[in-house]
């Protein structure tokens, strides 16, 4: 998709204040279908702040958010979803003891057709031709869609989480530190499947320390520093050293 | 030898627990021929039809991570209602009964709100559960400390016998309404294109499913008839297995039991499924007190107190539910007050001091505790 046009989600001088510590200020995002954003800064920078604020955890304290140029207002994550925004955190949120197809339906199981609503009874079927479907047209794979989530690889894990993400028409997917904790290969997996969320017109945005990987698949990168946008630019164009200054502000010292 | 056990679809069976029955099963029999005679066995599985309905409540909190000390007390309390109710007040005993159900799912529906809503751990608000309704039991019976019981619907839960006839018919039945559950869902599966199980997997399920319910019928027929009381045991724990692996709220317990943040994300209402928990806990602990009024005939002060909530907890872990929460079924409960069962039938054959008793009950939980442990540790 081309760089014209309405954006999926913006923000306009986002600001968000915990007490007395300005937590975010003044920041300007713009996030487009079909391009994988980059979000990196240093600890503390306001990265978790503001993807809380994009997964309606926490309000804006100042600034407006858009939706396809719509002014919303989160109040909780619910809203967020409903306007197919979906956040995977790094803890995943995913129940070791379920299978895949348990996991990947938690909280949207579906019934066998019938009355008697209370009575009725898990689709296992369905979910698990669905739970194939998704996954296949993911290309993630995994051995046994029965298996409880505790024996998958971080990869794999990782796989489902977001999977289960993207399976409900969501159109922004949020991942915090995706391949923290991955082996190279395991990381690898995960980056192949963001590469193909946007192949399907998604829209990604990345959290991440690891530059390598940061450069592997993003088509924008937004620095972050001490709550302040402090670069905003198209990765091809940028040197790792460059993103490296604007997040320890050598650059703006320079 | 993996790909044995899975080619024999004997893999998902909980080979620890089934090994630990057949050793005390020839333990107790070489030391006492009389332990597996049909005589005793009716009698084995008549001791634990209460323990059994306890531990099955027990599972569904476990499942949650949470525990309820209160069920013995609740099934005492919930008992001495029935009794109450029906002896002195006349009414009729299975309104009665129903009665006592009512009030066991009003207790836990309280101690679940009070649970989730005030966030005070179910290990305290149980506790104090255990003490309140024990004296709530002592208040009920009032003076006399004692309330028989005639009724023929009460005593009969645990006092009829099915003849072998009926018996076999309806052994049969269950069997053959299994089997074609079973290859009615693998057709499903196989109309939707999904992996099937292979015909010599169908087969074993079969055999066992033949052997089991066969065996059990054969050996209780042999004695005085099918128990009545097992019926309503194994018939519970079916239902209540059916609700936790096949349905919404089943699934919703497990999901809240292995990560109740990643459950609340999911939208799971995690007060409402913990609170539902709780109630079924206690209301099948009322079930457990019923049976237990019914086959000694009477309620009195000790009702529902003595070693009936440790072996209904131990019951639940012995037989493979988790402490940790989320992992678990209905079954091990039954396997699990077998083994219970069984230890202390086949020591009180061998006339053995309570002393002794407690002291191996003890050592065979904490072996269960342990090997629940150690699992949980090799999964991380």
């Amino acid at each position: 998709m081309s760089n014209t046009g309405t954006p999926l989600l913006e923000l306009r001088g986002a600001g968000k204040r915990f007490g007395a510590i300005q937590a975010l200020s003044g920041v300007d995002l713009v996030v487009r279908s079909g391009e994988v954003l980059a979000l990196v800064g240093d600890n503390g920078a306001g990265k978790s702040t503001l993807i809380k604020c994009m997964a309606g955890s926490h309000p804006l304290d100042e600034g407006l958010l858009l939706v396809q140029g719509e002014p919303v207002h989160l109040r909780a994550p619910p809203d967020a979803t409903r306007l197919g925004i979906e956040t995977v955190y790094q803890d995943l949120a995913l129940c070791d003891a379920l299978d895949v197809v348990a996991n990947l339906f938690l909280g949207r199981e579906l019934l066998v057709p019938g009355a008697g609503r209370p009575l009725r009874m898990l689709d296992e079927v369905v979910m698990e031709q669905k739970a194939r479907e998704v996954l296949a047209e993911l290309a993630v794979t995994i051995p046994d869609l029965r298996a409880p989530v505790a024996s998958l690889s971080g990869g794999q894990r990782q796989c489902i989480a977001v999977a289960r993400a993207v399976m409900w028409n969501s159109r922004l997917v949020i991942l915090d530190e995706p391949t923290a904790a991955l082996g190279v290969a395991q990381a690898g997996q995960v980056l192949d499947l963001v590469r193909r969320l946007r192949a399907r017109g998604l829209a990604v945005l990345i959290i991440s320390h690891n530059l390598a990987d940061v450069f592997a698949v993003a088509d924008r990168i937004v620095v972050l520093r001490l709550g302040r946008k402090v670069a905003d630019v198209d990765a091809r164009a940028v040197s790792r050293e460059d993103v490296v200054a604007a997040i320890t502000g050598a650059a703006e010292r320079a | 030898m993996k790909e044995l056990r899975a080619t024999l679809a004997l893999q998902s069976l909980p080979w620890p627990v089934l090994v630990g029955l057949g050793v005390i099963g020839a333990v107790f029999q070489l030391a006492n021929p009389n332990f597996l005679t049909p005589l005793n066995l009716t009698n084995l599985l008549l001791q634990i039809a209460a323990t059994g309905t306890l531990a099955t409540g027990m599972v569904l909190v476990l499942l949650l991570g949470e525990i309820d000390l209160s069920a013995g007390a609740v099934s005492g309390l919930c008992a001495a209602c029935m009794a109450v109710l029906h002896v002195r007040h006349g009414v009729n005993g299975a309104l009665a009964a129903g009665a006592a159900l009512v009030l066991g799912a009003t207790i836990g529906t309280l101690q679940g709100w009070w649970i989730t809503r005030l966030r005070v751990p179910s290990f305290v608000v149980t506790l104090a559960g255990l003490l309140a309704w024990q004296g709530a039991l002592l208040f009920v019976l009032g003076s006399t400390g004692s309330v028989n019981l005639r009724d023929p619907f009460v005593v009969g839960l645990a006092g009829t016998f099915l003849p072998s006839g009926a018996a076999w018919i309806a052994a049969s039945v269950v069997v053959l309404l299994q089997l074609a559950a079973r290859v009615r869902h693998q057709a499903q599966r196989a109309r939707a294109g999904l992996a099937t199980s292979s015909t010599g997997n169908m087969a074993v399920h079969a055999v066992l499913l033949i052997l089991v319910i066969g065996g059990t019928t054969a050996v209780l027929t042999a004695d005085r008839g099918f128990p009545l009381a097992v019926v309503i045991l194994v018939g519970m724990m079916a239902v209540v297995d059916g609700m936790v692996t096949r349905t919404r709220l089943g699934r919703h317990i497990l999901a809240v039991g292995s990560n109740a943040e990643a459950a609340r994300r999911a939208g799971i209402p995690v007060s409402r499924v913990r609170i539902t928990a709780f109630a079924l806990c206690s209301t099948l602990a009322a079930l457990g007190g019923v049976l237990a009024a019914s086959r000694l005939q009477a309620v009195n002060q000790s009702s529902g107190s003595g070693d009936l909530l440790l072996n209904a907890i131990a019951s639940a872990v012995i037989g493979g539910t988790s402490l940790f929460g989320g992992k678990g079924s209905a079954w091990s409960a039954l396997l699990g007050a077998l083994v219970i069962g069984s230890i202390s039938n086949g020591m009180d054959l061998l006339a053995l001091e309570s002393s002794i008793k407690f002291m191996v009950t003890g050592a065979v939980l904490l072996v269960a505790v342990t090997v629940d442990a150690l699992g949980q540790q090799g999964r991380r």
